[in-house]
Formats: C-alpha cells, structure tokens, sequence
C-alpha cells in the first residue's frame, strides 16, 4: 500500500508517496539521494545506517518510512554547515577516526547521540555508544580518540 | 533485504490497536526484532499495526506492592528508572545491557517477552524476580507469570489476539542483580544469571540454557535450606542441558552457569 508521508530531515520537509514497506534508509538513500547512510547488514547488527530521530539515534534500516511520518530525520549530510564541517568530522579527520569510511556516518551519529547529550561522557561511555557500531578497519582506538576530541571541543563553543 | 508487502496502521488507542490485531496484523514494538526478521523474510506479516502511538502503554509507576511498566517502555527507560532500579535492580540491570545504546532506544520490555527469544535477557531477569504480565484480547484482561508466559523458542502462551498491556515487577526484589557473558559487546548472552534475594528467600533464572528460561532450582534450594552457597553453585546446572553450539559445549556452558550465579549472587547481596 502507498501512503503520503512528509519527513524533515536535516531542516528540510519532504512530502513523497511511498510503499508502506519501504525501509526508512531506503527513503533517504533512494528517494532523497542522501547516500551518507549506509546499509551494512540485515540484522540490526553493525549501525552503519545510524540517523537521529527526534534527536536520539535509531538505525533507519529498521524502522519503516511511515514511522518517521511527522518527524525530524537527521543523518550525516546535516552535519556539515555553510562549508564548515562540523567538530565531529573534524575530529575524525585529525584523529585518522576512518579508513575505508563505511561505517563513519554511523559512527559520527551514535557518537553524537552520547556527547550532544553528555559532553563530558567519560571514556567507557563513549565506548558504551559505539557498542552497536562496528568498523573493519580502525582498531577502534583512533575512533575513541576522535570522539573525545571532538566533545572538548563542542564543549568549549 | 526489503520486506514483503504489508499494510501498515498506527494504533493511537489500546482498544484500536486489539482490534487491528484481531483483524491478523502483526503487533510491531520497537521492531528490533520484528524489522530483522521482516528484511530476512523470516517473518512476512500482510499487515502490522505500530503500537508506538498507544499512551496506555507507556510509562512506569508504583501500584501498590509493585511497580506497573507499560509494554511500550524502551530499555533505556527501564534501565534508568529510579524506581525499577531501586526496588527491581535486576530487571534495570539486563535492560541496560540488550544490544547497544540505539538499540536499547527503541526495543521494549513487552516486545521482549513476547518475543521469547531463547537468548533475551528480560525474560530472565523479570522470572528471578518473580514478575507477571498484564494481557488484553478479546477475551478479557489477564494475568500471566511470566513463568508461565514463555513456552518454547519464540513461543509463548498468548492467544492471537492478545497483546501485553503491562509488565509488573515485584518492589521486593531490590536486593538482585544480572550477570551475562557474552563475546562481543553487542552480542546476545550465550548464558545470563539473575538473581533475587527477597523475603522468601533466593531467586535464580538463567537465560541460554534451553528453549526457555529457567529457574536455577538447584541453586535456589541449596541456599534456602540455608546451605553454603559453594554447594549451590555446584548444584547450579541441576536439572539442565544447553545445546552444544558454535557459542560452547553443553559442559562449558554449565559451567558459565554456575560462574554467573556466583557474580549475580555476590553482586546481590552487597546491595
Ligand atoms: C543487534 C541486537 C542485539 C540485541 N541484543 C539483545 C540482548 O543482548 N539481550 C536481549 O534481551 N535482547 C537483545 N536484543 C533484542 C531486543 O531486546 C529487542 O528489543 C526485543 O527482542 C524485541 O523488542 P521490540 O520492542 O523491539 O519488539 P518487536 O521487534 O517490535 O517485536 C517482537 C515480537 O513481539 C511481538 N510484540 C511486540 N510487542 C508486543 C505486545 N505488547 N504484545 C504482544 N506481542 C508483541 C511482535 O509482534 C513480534 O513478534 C537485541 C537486538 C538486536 C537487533
Ligand atoms: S544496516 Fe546494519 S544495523 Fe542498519
Ligand atoms: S573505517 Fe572501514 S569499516 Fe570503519
């Protein structure tokens, strides 16, 4: 069944017509062309296709479009402001917080889930958030790094 | 993978949300287990009604001896909950270790038990409690143990058209604590313990070790006979058999039993 739904992500509203099925990354990836969130799997295991929803991180492939129906989407693209990137993505970047970067949006998202929230999370708390998001590549540790780095300095502006 | 076609309703009322179930759509909670099991094609319900927009199933209070959890409550409400985590520190410990931070978001407490899921941490910890369920359909309200609930894998006792309204959790079993082992931080237990020490004695229930979870009754009597709690702990894998698998053979498995036991007891009585 199709239904009419108007989502707003990143500040913006989109009306558009979907199939009730249609999986709430599908959405963005496919209907708004937003490809920063990423699939990496069928079983709610790797949270690479983090978003928040109303402000608290949800994986958009296990939520259907319809849920997201009146409600504020935000994914990777918002991040970056007027060519600024945003002190997460910064840190990353000084902090070699990526290699391949698949599963960098997602992290970036549960990242800020806990220090938007937490700026001063501890070290174990910042670990805790990323439980659900794994990488192949970066050992972890520079992300951790990366992560803190970027709390300083959002606490401090 | 996409799921197969459905029709999808969003209940903004207890009664709408029973009637479209017993209509046949499929109660979806938090989806974090019915979302996987939809993009696999394990599960391909025609039509699932969203409980998410149903106030009567949200929230957490006092009701005499007990505390009221709605079904719809997140793990990471249940984990943070003063109340919960004072008087049922079992069940706010287990809660906040399911899955990782998004996950404890969205999933439920209701949508836990009713899924049964041989592996799920709530179920254990609300029986080493001694907690109960609310239930509604078209045959009235009742009230379940939830002992009584979980029948096989992903299998319980509820009719078709019955949904959980409310999970009830003792006050009197504040003096109790979860321990799981797990290999990764986002993984399901391979063996989890909770254990309750209340009024009439201690309470055990593993998760991992058969098609549902179950009481340590060889630990639980070696201690309520006042005996030493190393005779308990060698009597903790009394009575069962976990299957052998790529997580452990049967033998290790017993033996996270009783390692886990041990943990949850000491963490419990220091409280
Ligand atoms: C990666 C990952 C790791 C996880 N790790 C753990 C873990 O360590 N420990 C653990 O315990 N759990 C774990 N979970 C599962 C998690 O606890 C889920 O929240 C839970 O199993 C299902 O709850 P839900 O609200 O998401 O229900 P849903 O997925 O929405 O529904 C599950 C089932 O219950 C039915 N249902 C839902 N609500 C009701 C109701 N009120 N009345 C009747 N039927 C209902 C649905 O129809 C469906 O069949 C994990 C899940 C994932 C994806
Ligand atoms: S795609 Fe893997 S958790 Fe969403
Ligand atoms: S950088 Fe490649 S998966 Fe994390």
């Amino acid at each position: 069944m199709g239904q009419t739904i108007t989502v707003t992500v990143n500040g913006t509203a989109h009306t558009a017509e979907v199939e009730q099925r249609t999986l709430l990354v599908h959405f963005l990836r496919e209907a708004l062309n937003l490809t920063g969130t990423h699939i990496g799997c069928d079983t709610s295991t790797c949270g690479c296709c983090t978003v928040h929803l109303d402000g608290e991180t949800v994986l958009s492939c296990s939520l259907l479009a319809v849920q997201a129906d009146g409600h504020a989407v935000r994914t990777v693209e918002g991040l970056e402001q007027n060519g600024e990137l945003h002190p997460i993505q910064k840190a990353f970047h000084e902090n070699h917080g990526l290699q391949c970067g698949f599963c960098t949006p997602g992290m970036m998202m549960s990242a800020l889930g806990v220090i938007e929230q937490h700026p001063d999370a501890s070290d174990d708390e910042i670990r805790e958030a990323l439980e659900g998001n794994l990488c192949r590549g970066t050992g972890y540790q520079n992300l951790g790094a990366g992560v803190r780095s970027a709390a300083v300095e959002m606490a401090r502006n | 993978m996409i799921p197969s076609t459905l029709e999808y309703t969003k209940a903004t009322s207890l009664d709408e949300a029973l009637a479209a179930v017993k209509a046949g759509a499929r109660p979806l909670a938090g989806g974090m287990s019915l979302m996987p099991m939809m993009r696999l094609r394990l599960a391909a319900p025609g039509a699932v009604v969203d409980l998410g927009g149903v106030p009567e199933l949200v929230g957490i209070c006092e009701d005499g001896d007990e505390i009221a959890v709605g079904a719809m409550t997140t793990h990471r409400s249940v984990a943070n909950d003063p109340l919960i985590r004072e008087h049922c520190h079992v069940v706010a410990q287990a809660a906040a270790g399911v899955g990782s931070m998004t996950i404890r978001n969205r999933g439920t407490i209701g949508g836990s038990l009713a899924h049964a899921d041989p592996h799920g941490d709530l179920p254990a910890a609300i029986l080493a409690a001694g907690g109960a369920v609310i239930v509604r359909g078209s045959g009235g309200e009742r009230r379940i143990d939830v002992g009584d609930l979980i029948t096989s894998y992903l299998t319980t006792s509820l009719a078709e058209d019955e949904l959980i309204t409310q999970v009830r959790l003792p006050k009197g079993a504040g003096q109790s604590a979860y321990a799981k082992f797990h290999r990764r931080a986002i993984d399901w237990s391979i063996i989890g313990v909770g254990v309750s020490i209340g009024a009439d004695g201690v309470r055990a229930a593993a998760t991992g070790v058969g098609d549902h979870p179950t009481r340590l009754t060889g630990f639980e009597s070696v201690l309520n006979a006042g005996g030493s709690l190393e005779d308990a702990i060698a009597k903790a894998g009394e009575g069962l058999s976990p299957l052998g698998d790529l997580d452990g053979s049967t033998e290790y498995k017993l033996h996270l039993v009783g390692v886990l036991a041990a943990q949850a007891h000491a963490e419990a009585s220091s409280r």
